[in-house]
């Protein structure tokens, strides 16, 4: 598969994007494509901000420099209703699953449809069980959220997060905190969803061996930049040192442990002031 | 001179702070008003906040009420019958009840109850992210959340109120006429005639109103407008209790100096 | 908790709360009696109204006929002026005569009227002609003392 992809093919394409909370820099010139049908991973440390990546393409932040443009459109300059609309066509699964803690299982998954449809009930419900038997879940739509375990509430999010059908799905770390068992069943889990809904999906996790198995392209963030990218081939026989860093899990390499500051001898001798 | 300068940066940021929120504040009350509309249209959202903020502040009410009305007997009539003016137990139970302390008291109740549940849940939805998950799928949590959680308190309130005003006055006539013995006919002919039902008990369901307003507008946005943590929730949850008690009490007056001068 | 208990306890609440919003205008209050009735508005001036108030009420044999609305002191006369509500149920003599009377020693103040004889009826804006001022105690005291002195 090739990574010279035409421009109108991409769903999702950011050019030179900025981005800082108050006078913090996050990202400094972030250029990314995900094409129709793609399943993409953006990967890094924490606090890299990929998390803030994807709420700029759900436009919940916005950039301080340079666009994003969703389906076509520019998100700076979408309205509170045109975002809306398009924001029904993207689901996001969050890092916590974020389900509604006052509702069942299976009235978090119906939520979406009922909000933005109006459906009959058992059309309803129909959707709701199908959505809920592709995470393996539709014995489970009693349970309240706070009934489930780690793994489950994700994959209940995830039926949540694809309830709509969406042209663009997101995910925040789905495989944080997953027993080797439930991490293949979700990493799974994305591809077929993506495949049978002909959507786009952007995966954002630290998980390399697991995303390299379902993605089709990898971006590397580091220091607000796109540090590598490729597909999982050329991930996997990189060279460059970021790339083996992370792949091989080194401890030492262009990924620092501590987040900026200055040397701890000085932090300790120096006066306190 | 370092701290006098450090003292007005400080002093600076502040404000600019407090500007800030001011016009975060009117921002989301503005949202408020715009989605109240969508959130009437299913008017079952709301219904399910009058449980939570009026169903199940009932009980606390009927029974703060019930013992205030029996202190105001007690001392009241202590007090009256030394001029000799025991019947006039009534007017005085009533009118206490119906101006001031049945909204004020009840509007207290009313904020720590089911003002703090408000913050408290609007506030963990925000640490767990719902409300971000909400916003994402299209959904305005000002419409979903807040507007029927505001607008169920707005409601409750001045139902409350009237409920604690009644069981005071039940509860002063428990006191006064059943175990001290005033006259029953005198005490409900003297409340009759003293008490006028635009001049005090209107104006009392009106400041019932005004607080319910305020108590409801003040849980939301704290409870919106909370940082994200375990620790900013239950400051959020303090702030609502404090800020709205002493909203009361200040705008009390304020209604009181408009309402009974003269 | 299912959707139609949870609408059960709130109708159950609002009918609570309708309940006592009522047992306050009807039983505590005076909605019941005079407040809505028609009422038609009669002038008296006074030297002095003493300790009288808005809102005091207006009686005529000790029954309650209606309320003061309105208190002010006419520039011409340096007379107190004092405007009232009556019921329109109750009508009375042009010539009914009003004084400024106080329940108990201690009480509130209120508006006495003495029903005169005249064939014709007051009509909404008249004015009576007689206003007996109240009675001050302070002066009463002062005339008292006034008189042991000169004795
Ligand atoms: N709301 C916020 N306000 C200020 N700083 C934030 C906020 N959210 C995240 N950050 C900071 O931005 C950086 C990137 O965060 P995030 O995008 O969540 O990282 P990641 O998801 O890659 O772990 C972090 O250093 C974090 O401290
Ligand atoms: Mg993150």
């Amino acid at each position: 598969m090739s990574f010279k992809h035409p421009l109108d093919e991409c769903f999702v394409r950011l050019k030179d994007v900025h981005f800082a909370y108050g006078e913090r820099s996050i990202l400094q010139g972030i250029d990314l494509s995900v094409r129709r049908g793609q399943v993409v991973a953006i990967m890094g440390g924490s606090g890299s901000g990929k998390t803030t990546l994807l709420r700029l393409i759900g436009g919940q932040l916005r950039a301080s420099q340079g666009e994003v443009r969703v389906a076509g459109s520019e998100l700076s300059r979408l309205g509170r209703n045109d975002m809306y609309a398009l924001r029904r066509r993207m689901g996001m699964l969050f890092q916590f699953g974020a389900l509604f803690t006052d509702m069942s299982v299976f009235d978090n998954v119906a939520f979406p449809l009922r909000e933005h449809t109006d459906l009959p009930p058992e059309v309803i419900r129909d959707l709701v069980l199908m959505k809920l038997d592709a995470v393996g879940l539709r014995g489970a739509g009693k349970l309240m959220p706070s009934e489930l375990s780690g793994g489950m509430a994700r994959r209940v999010a995830l039926a949540r997060a694809v309830a709509l059908d969406p042209m663009l799905i997101m995910y925040d770390e789905p495989f944080a905190g997953l027993d080797p068992i439930s991490l293949g069943v979700v990493g799974q889990l994305i591809r077929r969803l993506n495949d049978a809904l002909g959507a786009s999906s952007i995966l954002v996790t630290h998980d390399v061996h697991e995303s390299l198995a379902i993605v089709d392209y990898v971006y590397f963030v580091s220091d607000g930049r796109i540090a590598a990218e490729g597909t999982p081939d050329e991930i996997r026989a990189s060279r460059d040192p970021f790339v083996h860093q992370f792949v091989h899990a080194e401890i030492d390499g262009p990924v620092p442990f501590h987040y900026p500051a200055e040397p701890i001898g000085q932090a300790l001798l120096g006066s306190s002031g | 001179m370092e701290h006098a300068i450090s003292f007005v940066r400080r002093l600076g940021a502040s404000l600019v702070d407090s500007v800030w929120r001011l016009g975060f504040a009117a921002r989301f009350m503005m949202l408020l008003l715009i989605y109240s509309g969508q959130s009437f249209r299913r008017v079952h959202l709301t219904i399910r906040e009058i449980y939570f903020s009026g169903v199940l502040s009932l009980l606390i009410i009927v029974v703060s009420g019930l013992f205030v009305g029996m202190v105001l007997g007690l001392q009241g009539y202590e007090t009256l019958q030394r001029f000799g003016s025991g019947d006039a137990l009534g007017v005085l139970v009533a009118l206490s009840l119906t101006r001031e302390l049945g909204p004020v008291v009840a509007g207290l109740l009313f904020a720590s109850r089911a003002g703090s549940a408000v913050t408290a849940e609007i506030g963990l939805m925000k640490v767990t992210e719902q409300l971000k998950a909400m916003d994402m799928m299209a959904v305005s949590p000002i419409a979903r959340v807040v507007a029927p959680r505001f607008w169920g308190g707005v409601i409750s309130m001045p139902f409350l109120a009237a409920i604690f005003s009644t069981m005071g006055v039940l509860g002063g006539w428990l006191i006064g006429v059943v175990f001290i013995g005033v006259d029953a006919g005198a005490f409900w002919s003297q409340m009759q005639a003293a008490v006028d039902f635009r001049y005090d008990i209107l104006n009392g369901v009106i400041k019932s109103v005004v607080f319910g307003i305020a108590v409801s507008l003040i849980a939301v946005f704290e409870g919106y407008d909370c940082t994200p943590t375990a620790e900013g929730v239950s400051r959020a949850i303090t702030r609502t209790v404090v800020s709205s008690a002493l909203a009361i009490l200040a705008l009390d007056f304020v209604l009181t100096s408009f309402m009974f001068r003269g | 908790m299912s959707r139609t208990t949870l609408d059960l306890w709130v109708g159950l609440f609002v009918l609570i709360g309708a309940a006592a919003l009522l047992f306050l205008s009807l039983r505590v209050g005076n909605l019941s009696s005079a407040n809505f009735a028609e009422t038609y508005s009669i002038r008296v001036q006074f030297d002095n109204i003493g300790g009288l108030k808005v809102r005091a009420p207006v009686k005529s044999a000790g029954v309650v006929v209606g309320r003061v609305s309105d208190i002010r002191l006419n520039t011409e006369s340096y007379r107190a002026e004092v405007i009232m509500n009556l019921d329109t149920r109750f009508e009375f003599p042009r010539d009914t005569v009003a004084s400024i009377l106080t329940s108990g020693l201690l009480g509130e103040q209120y508006i006495g009227l003495d029903a005169g004889a005249d064939e014709e009826m007051l009509k909404g804006g008249d004015g009576l002609q007689i206003g007996q001022s109240a009675v001050v105690l302070e002066k009463l005291i002062g005339q008292f003392m006034f008189n042991k002195a000169a004795e």
